[in-house]
């Protein structure tokens, strides 16, 4: 079961291991007919989902008993009508759980939010993550991306999933937070609790959702003392304190909107990004023709970028029909829930010409890996630039290099591997 | 030829920014507007065509001078 020791102190360090490999996977019933009993935590999903979406794709929309029914639409058209569809189906409830927590849940503004105060709720961070801004944070991903390939590249091999895809996104927004990189394990760990054990462990999920909340509480305390811990190079105002000084209408936002927000971007740009990139490496690994296109045409890599989000898109969100609703045919009752799987509909041939190949100068490429309409990711073109440079800086030092062991990926809705043992050539 | 955006549809995804920045730009919540009134330099068709191809929300597009 699931590791329930209690968080080591910030003082063990970055680089403390932390048991991430935890199967809540294998303990779930397996699912008998995908069509009628999807499961989206389940082993043979979190292994290999593309066969699994390709067949859902031929049949109505896929329904679920379990999470208290849902349903699961696979082709774009279709998760793009329900992204679209903010009249009929909710964002409050963003991620599927087996029981869904009584009573109005925890909001994490903008992305459980709906119109109309949607808009006002992330115009407060766009001008954050706006790809000029993002652009000033590429030295200091250079920087890290840099040291922690010294630390392994000597030694032939490393796990480019636990030794480096991980460090870099959790760094990076510890530094626009204003908190201490020092405390990354934490949120690591945390956000594991959350995503993958929390999906069917409320205990665990709450323990871990209040250990944020904290967290952040304290932050905000030493700030209203004059105090912080931020990086002393970091941004002004961070994004603790711009949430601080944030308001709405002229009336500053609430303490829930505030420590909502925190633990948002912490949950969303941690485990994402390291997906995303740890994806790519293991792409470049399998397809040594790929990799050695990227190097020798670097002006591929904003296309290459795209395609590698395209293929292997990590993230699916969850939407709760607010209104009853019929979609192909398909009945959606009031509290239903959906999961808006942009993983699959990113490989629906329909919308993609060979959808399962990975054309790095693919010309067309309406990708919805950051969601597609109002609630598309606050944090996209961080994502991207972090993907980018962790990818140059890879392939500029390690050109050569074959996976060297099991991979493993996680479970919930952010998948990417989180164990990838290469060896370099 | 002429690029259009949508404002209405836009949703600061960027793409177009970034594969033409030449013919748009980003205003401080990251949402594209087209430069120089939407108006596409000679030799910069492609560049146009290829930001409409790449708009996830549709809200680029593209108007040929004769068409």
């Amino acid at each position: 079961m699931s590791d329930r020791k209690p968080a080591p102190p910030a003082e063990a360090g970055a680089d403390a291991p932390v048991c991430l490999i935890s199967d809540p996977a294998f303990e779930r019933p397996p699912v008998t007919d995908w069509h009628t009993d999807w499961d989206h935590l389940d082993a043979r999903w979190r292994d290999d989902p593309f066969p699994i979406w390709d067949a859902l794709r031929e049949g109505p929309i896929a329904r679920t008993e379990r999470f208290e029914g849902a349903w699961l639409p696979t082709r774009y058209e279709d998760v793009r009508a329900i992204a679209y569809d903010t009249e009929h189906f909710s964002s409050r409830r963003a991620v599927l759980r087996d029981r869904k927590f009584d009573g109005p849940p925890l909001p994490s503004p903008p992305i459980t939010s709906d119109p109309p105060e949607h808009k006002a709720h992330k115009q407060v961070l766009l001008p954050f993550f706006t790809p000029q801004e993002v652009g000033k944070l590429e030295p200091l991903t250079r920087r890290i991306c840099n040291a922690l390939i010294d630390e392994f590249i000597a030694a032939g091999r490393c796990d480019a999933a636990q030794q480096y895809a991980r460090h870099i996104p959790v760094r990076i927004i510890a530094y626009m937070l204003g908190v201490p990189v020092r405390d990354s394990h934490l949120f690591i760990r945390w956000i594991h609790e959350i995503l993958e054990v929390g999906a069917s462990d409320d205990e665990l999920n709450s323990s871990a959702t209040k250990a944020m909340r904290d967290y952040f509480r304290h932050h905000i305390a030493l700030r209203k003392e004059g105090r912080t811990e931020a990086d002393p190079d970091g941004p002004v105002p961070d994004l603790i304190r711009l949430m601080m000084d944030g308001s709405l209408n002229g009336v500053p936002f609430e303490e829930r909107h505030v420590l909502g927000t925190l633990t948002l971007l912490m949950v969303a740009g941690i485990d994402t990004t390291w997906s995303a990139i740890g994806a790519s490496i293991l792409h470049l690994a399998r397809h040594p023709e790929d990799r050695r296109r990227l190097i020798e045409e670097p002006g591929l890599m904003p296309t290459a970028i795209e395609e590698l989000l395209r293929a292997y898109s990590p993230v699916t969100m969850a939407r709760e029909v607010s209104k009853d609703v019929e979609l192909g045919g398909c009945p959606m009752k009031k509290g239903e829930m959906v999961l808006l799987c942009f993983p699959a509909a990113n490989r629906d041939p329909a919308m993609f010409p060979d959808a399962d190949k990975v054309v790095l100068d693919r010309q067309e490429n309406r990708h919805g890996a950051f969601g597609l309409g109002i609630h598309r990711c606050v944090g996209s073109h961080l994502a991207r630039m972090e993907m980018r440079v962790a990818i140059e800086e890879w392939l500029e030092r390690i050109p050569n290099y074959r996976v060297a062991g099991d991979v493993r990926w996680s479970v919930g809705p952010v998948r990417g591997p989180r164990t990838l043992p290469v060896a370099f050539a | 030829m002429k690029v259009r955006i949508d404002r209405d549809r836009c949703e600061g995804h960027g793409r177009c920014h970034a594969l033409a920045p030449g013919l748009f730009e980003l205003d401080a919540f990251g949402h594209a507007t087209a430069l120089a009134d939407g108006n596409v330099p000679p030799g910069m068709e492609g560049k146009a065509r290829l930001a409409a191809a790449n708009c996830p929300e549709y809200a680029v597009r593209v108007v040929e001078d004769d068409g």
